[in-house]
């Protein structure tokens, strides 16, 4: 029998369902091969809030999630030799260690020997300058703005290293999504780095699983035209990688959703730019000779990826406050809806310019095809007259008392706008600006360490 | 064959992914005869002209034809991106059924995956 290692995905962005493992654990339970399970709980604004939650409180700053993922699948993960590989590290990863330690102790588990990958905040090595003067990617001007927190993507091998030394569990802070599954793939099949196309296929395998059930039928659906068995319960991805790089896609028995070329298709080009050119710290990848096939019902075999030498820089991403962002909104229904919110429009317009507040504003109308035009476009759809309309303002102002009084004006549309205008809403939510830059690797790799708690 | 105009969701899925200020947006075909068609017609410039209201300034088309599909990376389409966007869909996670809406194609039967809704506009028009 070949040898297979199992990886599964129990959450693939902040704030993922909390209970999305319990199935993968179920099955790889009785799985007698290596077996993984992932947890992928990082956006880019999770860092900077991490990080100022640090700066408030030392022992802060790793995922406010971590609680809801781990309790329910400690003690059955620990004593099945399920590995967990994580990064609800955030800005604190040493903090969550602790913290999962704390939740072994109260449920009275064994005590799990954790590694954690240190060395991905820029922020503990670099001085601002030197952080702004690296060649900038893309993004804003950082220059009058403090910088809130600064973090490079790591690779796959801290996480290898992290395993060869006994972890049960891996915990990263900023880490590209692909490594939670290739660094067990490296410590498993002892792959090298210069291996590239095994490198690329371990990546690949990463980049299926780390939107979760993405993959597995969800973000998918399109009722008549895509039907999805059972979505409520949709089953998260479990891959099934055998040595010569090649996997299998699946979901766990029991579970909604599906399974076939089309979800593989899709979540393989998400956040794809050039498919022959997908780069992380490891490897460029190439998606290029890609093979699907099926492999039973619910489960599709990859095969044919290839990889060529990786980026000589590391991405790393900054972030700033960027003000606040004013957003609210009103309804308006029934005959003639469509010219009353189209007049509510006018009059926040008028207001706003009257008392003088300066900066881009959007209006856009709720059920008039809102997402894809804003309220001055003309929309291929045909709208009618009548209907269910509800009229969204928003824009981001540097002082919190100017977005509070933008949104005021929409809500004095309750008495001084059009007929029967309802259900009004108004936000005030400070927001972060990103930028991504470029770092050399002799700066970021001799301050990557791994340790053991 | 008998072509009728339709959007290219009749052939077609798609799915949209953002990084900063670039949507990419994958346009995959059901079946081999309606990969023919997107390939020859779903160009740089189609998708250019769809996204044009948005701010895009460029499109790039990368093929995958093994999985019969596309990829068009978009340039400047989400307002600044996720983090500056005033839109309500920040992340332009909707632009997917703006393409799959907007992208008109001469279909032939042949191209329509069995069971879809799309197959009575060719009883109909008969």
């Amino acid at each position: 029998m070949s040898k297979k290692v199992y990886i599964g995905c129990g959450a693939g962005f902040a704030g993922d369902r909390f209970d999305a493992s319990i199935p993968i654990v179920k099955q790889l339970v009785n799985v007698n091969a290596p077996k993984y399970l992932i947890f992928e709980v990082l956006a880019e604004r999770t860092l900077a809030l991490a990080q100022q939650l640090r700066n408030k409180n030392s022992e802060e700053g790793y995922s406010p999630f971590l609680d809801s993922y781990i309790n329910p699948i400690l003690e059955d993960c620990l004593e099945n030799n399920i590995k967990i590989v994580s990064n609800i590290g955030a800005a604190n990863p040493m903090g969550a260690a602790k913290r999962i330690l704390e939740i072994a102790e109260k449920q009275k588990i064994r005590k799990p020997k954790i590694g954690v990958v240190i060395g991905d905040d820029l922020l503990a090595y670099m001085s601002n300058s030197e952080i702004l003067e690296s060649p900038t990617m893309e993004g804003l001007d950082f220059s009058n703005n403090e910088i809130t927190a600064a973090n490079v993507y790591l690779g796959a091998q801290p996480i290898a290293d992290a395993l060869e030394k006994g972890a049960d569990i891996v915990i990263v802070g900023r880490s590209v999504d692909s490594a939670l599954v290739l660094g067990p793939l490296i410590y498993e099949y002892k792959w090298k780095p210069n291996e590239l196309n095994l490198m690329a296929s371990g990546t690949i395998c990463g980049h299926l699983l780390e939107c979760g059930a993405q993959v597995t039928g969800a973000y998918f659906a399109d009722p008549g035209y895509k039907d999805v068995p059972d979505l409520a319960n949709v089953g998260f991805p479990i891959a099934e990688v055998n040595e010569d790089g090649s996997f299998v896609i699946t979901k766990p028995d029991g579970t909604g959703g599906l399974v076939n070329k089309a979800t593989v298709t899709e979540q393989l080009l998400y956040e794809t730019h050039n498919p022959s050119s997908y780069l992380v710290p490891d490897v460029t990848a190439d998606m290029s000779a890609l093979s699907l096939e099926n492999d039973g019902v619910n489960r599709i075999l990859v095969k044919g990826a290839n990889g060529k030498e990786p980026p000589k820089q590391l991405k790393a991403t900054i972030c700033c406050d960027n003000g606040f962002m004013g957003e609210a909104e009103i309804s308006y229904a029934g005959l003639n809806a469509l010219a009353r919110a189209r007049l509510a429009g006018d009059v926040i317009d008028q207001r706003i310019q009257k008392i003088g507040l300066q900066g881009q504003m959007r209006i856009e109308i709720i059920g008039a095809g809102s997402v894809h035009y804003s309220i001055d476009e003309t929309s291929s759809y045909n709208l009618p007259n009548d209907g269910d309309y509800r009229v969204r303002t928003s824009a981001i102002y540097p002082h919190r008392e100017q977005a509070q009084q933008m949104v005021d004006e929409v809500i004095s549309l309750y008495c001084c706008g059009p007929s029967a205008g309802g259900g009004g809403r108004a936000y005030v939510t400070p927001q972060t600006s990103t930028a991504s830059i470029l770092v050399d690797r002799e700066i970021v790799d001799p301050n990557v360490q791994v340790k053991i708690i | 064959m008998t072509t009728i105009d339709l959007p290219v969701h009749a052939i077609a899925h798609a799915r949209a992914g953002d990084k900063g200020d670039v949507s990419n947006i994958s346009l995959i075909a059901y079946l081999d005869s309606g990969w023919d068609i997107i390939n020859d017609l779903a160009t740089e410039d189609a998708i250019q002209s769809i996204f044009k209201h948005l701010g895009s300034t460029r499109v790039d088309r990368y093929d995958l034809p093994n999985l019969k599909a596309l990829n068009f990376v978009i340039q400047s389409a989400l307002g600044g991106g996720v983090n500056s966007s005033l839109r309500l869909d920040r992340h332009g996670k909707t632009l997917s059924s703006h393409l799959l809406h907007e992208l008109i194609l001469p279909i032939s039967k042949d191209m329509i995956p069995l069971n879809s809704p799309y197959l009575k506009k060719f009883i109909e028009e008969k």
